[in-house]
């Protein structure tokens, strides 16, 4: 039997509980990286004759450990040592891509949509192979059975390894497959240690920084300290008498310096004789931001996004609870700056792109050099963190303009930290006025949630769409649909909004959005809505309890009777803290979210010296579902703390003629090893289907801490970061 | 032309005496292994050994660099009981800063084989992980000093540079 690959269906229906399965194999496009002569029954394995067994990796591994875990789903069904695959950054195709019709690595969302498709491309595989052995040996596919990376025949004792039957298993794409009882794995479920745990302990770790190709030149960008601010003119002469220095140009986002080497690009970029022109937020500051806030809660009626019950009600009913909130800018500032490396000749393109996206980032190369976009190869690399802000394919775009002034030579672009720092897409700015009821038995009675904050779905919709449009679509058309599906979101932005939705019961409960923009570019950061809603939601439900006279642990259970998951890790989180029964000298404050589908709870300890305060402990009770890799959860829990702390307790971001004020991490200081706190992780075991945990135990973090601020000096702090005096 | 030893190889530059270390590593000698995190010496990602002591590669000239002994993460051969501890521990999530970090630790416990948490945490400070590893950096750091090689009579830094 011989069948095409394109536009067939594998899979079947299994007697017995086994499953349909629908792997899609329409490709309109070959696999990229496919070796020649391999078995590849799907777009994510090939089994090559000599045995290697090489998994293309469809998400961007940041530090979160989804090499490893990705590697564990496929490796676990396939039967296959996971340490012994090689592992590649797939390109872009459209089998890789997830619901959405993106590639994009977001949303603590790639084990929730890879738990099916690679499991089931491994197990697919697999039965494959053990057909093709059967085949081989004359006997019923009963009588075989795998042990990691060989097939074994229970009737005769023989071995095949997998290799010797890949020429074989390309025969059987037909072949009906069961997937794995949980009871069975090998690996998943257990703390395997880090696939990259070697490479990055000993240097030879390789990042976008790290790309050297023949040839290659190192380019710096001048870009306007000011948001919008465009260029006048300017005088490269004495810059480009310096050594090393190849070429000085203009792009579409400032004046390109070229050079042999880093160094000569950024000292000649210091020679450069630019004028700016002022933009329309020439004149924006912080002050004034904050004050078109206070405006805007004051004064406009926004977009309801849920609403329950008659919060109107509360007016009439006694005594109202009204708090504002505020939480500012906020940077990534991933230790890695940004940067990237391209090479365009003519028609072709290819990037080495460190990207969340390497399906945007062909996109938004295919737009600034006018190449379509199936002659643009995608590299996507190792990224040296990113917390949402590599979604943003900025520097995509600036190294494509670049290298095509410069034809048939690689050229890296590499970011200053001043850059990174100052050309962010920041966590927005946002206001936030709360109000609340308590009825007579104490409980919560009404509450609504009115939200001042900018859209970040707005902005996207024009990137997008030339992502995930198909390429007949002229680039014009797609542009524009984009930005009319941008438009859908000028209303309301379900991001920014994420978070506000309590799941405490609350007969009359609403949220209401006002959209606000200062054009201060904003995006994604890591838990997005959830990192300042959380803060707002979980600080104002402790001073309804404390209002109510009730302990925050107590009130906030008897507001979450239906709601099992939150119960078990409010719980659990108690119980390893000891609640209620703090060191001497140190203070406690719980808060519990539901971010991305996966619960977590925090208590936060802290002990306070005048106005100084240091965070002691925090422990985190997580439920993620079905748990991948316990140490894997635990160490994103730990850094999601500490990133987390960083935005709670240090100085923010702010704007001063429209352009950020600081500028590297002495204005801009991020939680260092001695500010750390003892951090303790606890799961809760689960059954359910697994869900993310890279942004999870970030949310309950500043609240938790705000409300162990108030156990310790009755002080309520409502803005972010959290200070005391 | 500037002259130093960089993991006991002897090497020649000729490049303007106000270049960083750091990007005479990575742009000139291709050793890769030590990273650009701020070029402020504020996050130490390009941390290295000069003569023995832990030194921002970033904010040092090559000028001063002439005739010293550089030790890179390259140089510490990636067996050595910091690394190996490291890899125990799981340290690493993107691992960006790992290298400077490595380098920090082994400086601190060349100094002092059996730090305290205090000496560790003010050792450290220096280096920015902006993933949170913290937590496990310590217990790496405490592992490593239980090691034979530093609970011996391991103290003196010539040592670490005699062994790779
Ligand atoms: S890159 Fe040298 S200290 Fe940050
Ligand atoms: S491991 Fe990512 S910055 Fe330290």
């Amino acid at each position: 039997m011989s069948v095409s690959r394109r536009g067939f269906i594998i899979g079947t229906a299994t007697v017995g509980g086994g499953l349909w399965l629908g792997l899609s194999l329409r490709g309109d496009a070959p696999y990229p990286n496919a070796r020649e002569g391999s078995f590849q029954p799907n777009a994510f394995l090939q089994i090559t004759p000599s045995g290697e067994v090489i998994f293309q990796l469809p998400k961007s591994e940041m530090g979160q450990g989804i090499q490893t875990s990705l590697t564990t789903l496929l490796a676990e069904e396939l039967d296959y040592e996971p340490a012994d695959i090689i592992i590649e950054y797939a390109g872009v195709h459209k089998d890789f891509a997830a619901a959405g019709g993106s590639q994009l690595t977001g949303g603590s969302a790639s084990i929730a949509v890879s738990w099916n498709p690679l499991r089931e491309a491994g197990a697919a595989a697999r039965a494959m192979l053990i057909a093709a052995a059967a085949g081989r040996w004359g006997v019923g596919v009963e009588s075989c059975s795998t042990e990691p990376g060989v097939v074994l025949n229970s009737i005769s004792g023989e071995k095949l390894g997998y290799g010797a039957l890949a020429e074989e298993a390309k025969d059987f794409q037909h072949t009906a497959f069961e997937l794995k009882e949980k009871s069975a794995y090998r690996w998943l479920g257990k703390s395997t240690p880090r696939l990259d745990r070697v490479a990055k302990s000993t240097g030879e770790a390789r990042y976008g920084m790290d790309v050297q190709l023949p040839g290659m030149k190192t380019s710096v960008v001048i870009r306007p300290r000011q948001f919008g601010a465009t260029l006048g003119s300017f005088n490269a002469d004495t810059a480009l008498k310096a050594n090393g220095v190849e070429a000085i140009f203009a792009i579409h986002s400032g004046v390109a310096v070229v050079a042999d080497t880093y160094w000569r690009a950024r000292k000649a970029a210091r020679l450069v004789d630019i004028t700016w022109l002022d933009g329309p937020l020439a004149n924006l500051d912080s002050e004034a931001i904050l004050a078109l806030q206070k405006t805007a809660l004051k004064n406009e009626s926004g977009h309801i996004a849920m609403e329950r019950g008659d919060v109107a009600l509360q007016q009439t009913r006694g005594e109202r609870l009204e708090s504002i909130y505020s939480a500012p800018y906020t940077h990534h500032s991933p230790m890695e700056p940004q940067n990237a490396t391209a090479i365009v000749n003519g028609d072709n393109c290819e990037i080495w792109a460190p990207t969340q996206a390497p399906d945007i980032s062909q996109a938004v190369a295919a737009h600034y050099t006018g190449i379509t976009r199936s002659n643009i190869v995608v590299h996507a690399l190792t990224l040296g963190g990113a917390f949402g802000r590599r979604g943003y394919v900025d520097f995509i775009g600036e190294v494509v303009a670049i290298a095509q002034q410069i034809p048939g030579t690689a050229v890296k672009l590499v970011w200053s930290r001043e850059d990174d720092m100052q050309h962010d897409f920041y966590r927005p700015a946002t206001m936030h006025g709360m109000t609340a009821t308590l009825a007579e038995n104490g409980k919560i009675d009404s509450w609504q949630h009115r939200l001042v904050s900018p859209s970040i779905v707005k902005g996207l919709g024009v990137s997008l769409a030339s992502t995930i449009l198909p390429e007949w679509v002229p680039t014009e058309m797609a542009r524009a649909i984009g930005r009319k599906s941008g438009e859908l979101f000028a209303g309301a932005d379900p991001t920014t909004a994420e978070g506000a939705k309590v799941a405490y019961d609350i007969p009359n409960f609403a949220v209401e959005q006002i959209l606000q923009d200062s054009g201060v570019p904003i995006g994604f950061w890591r838990s997005v809505g959830f990192s300042h809603n959380c803060f707002v939601a979980e600080s104002f439900v402790d001073e309804l309890a404390h209002a109510a006279d009730q302990d925050p642990l107590k009130f906030r259970l008897a507001h979450l009777e239906n709601a099992p998951r939150y119960q078990a890790v409010l719980k659990l989180a108690a119980e390893k803290s000891g609640w209620g029964n703090p060191r001497k000298g140190h203070f406690q404050g719980i808060a519990v979210v539901e971010p991305f589908d996966s619960f977590c709870a925090a208590v936060v300890e802290v002990s306070v010296v005048g106005n100084e305060y240091t965070v002691e402990r925090v422990v985190n009770a997580v439920d993620c579902g079905f748990v991948l890799n316990p140490d894997i959860v635990a160490a994103q829990v730990e850094s999601a703390v500490i990133y987390g702390l960083g935005a709670a307790m240090k100085p923010p971001i702010t704007i001063s003629g429209g352009a950020v004020q600081q500028s590297n991490f002495h204005d801009a200081p991020v939680l260092r090893m001695n500010e750390s706190p003892v951090i303790e992780t606890y799961i809760v075991q689960s059954d359910e289907d697994p869900t993310g945990i890279g942004e999870i135990g970030l949310p309950a973090v500043a609240p938790a801490l705000a409300n162990a601020l108030f156990a310790a000096t009755s002080k309520r702090l409502r803005k972010l970061p959290l200070v005391l005096g | 032309m500037f002259e130093f030893t960089v993991n006991d190889n002897a090497y020649a530059v000729d490049v303007e005496p106000d270049t960083p270390l750091l990007w005479v590593l990575r742009d000139h000698l291709q050793l890769l292994g030590t990273k650009f995190g701020c070029g402020a010496g504020l996050c130490g990602a390009c941390t290295v050994h000069l003569d023995g002591t832990a030194t921002r590669s970033c904010v040092l000239p090559i000028s001063a660099v002439a005739d010293r002994r550089i030790t890179t993460i390259e140089g510490l051969g990636g067996e050595h009981p910091v690394q190996q501890s490291w890899i125990d521990h799981s340290v690493p999530q993107c691992g960006y800063c790992q290298s400077g970090q490595i380098m920090s630790a082994v400086a601190l416990l060349d100094g002092n084989p059996s730090p305290s948490e205090t000496d560790i945490e003010q050792g450290m400070a220096g280096n920015i992980c902006r993933c949170g590893t913290y937590p496990r950096i310590k217990a790496a750091i405490q592992s490593a000093a239980q090691a034979e090689y530093y609970s011996a009579s391991h103290t003196s830094n010539e040592t670490v540079g005699d062994d790779v």
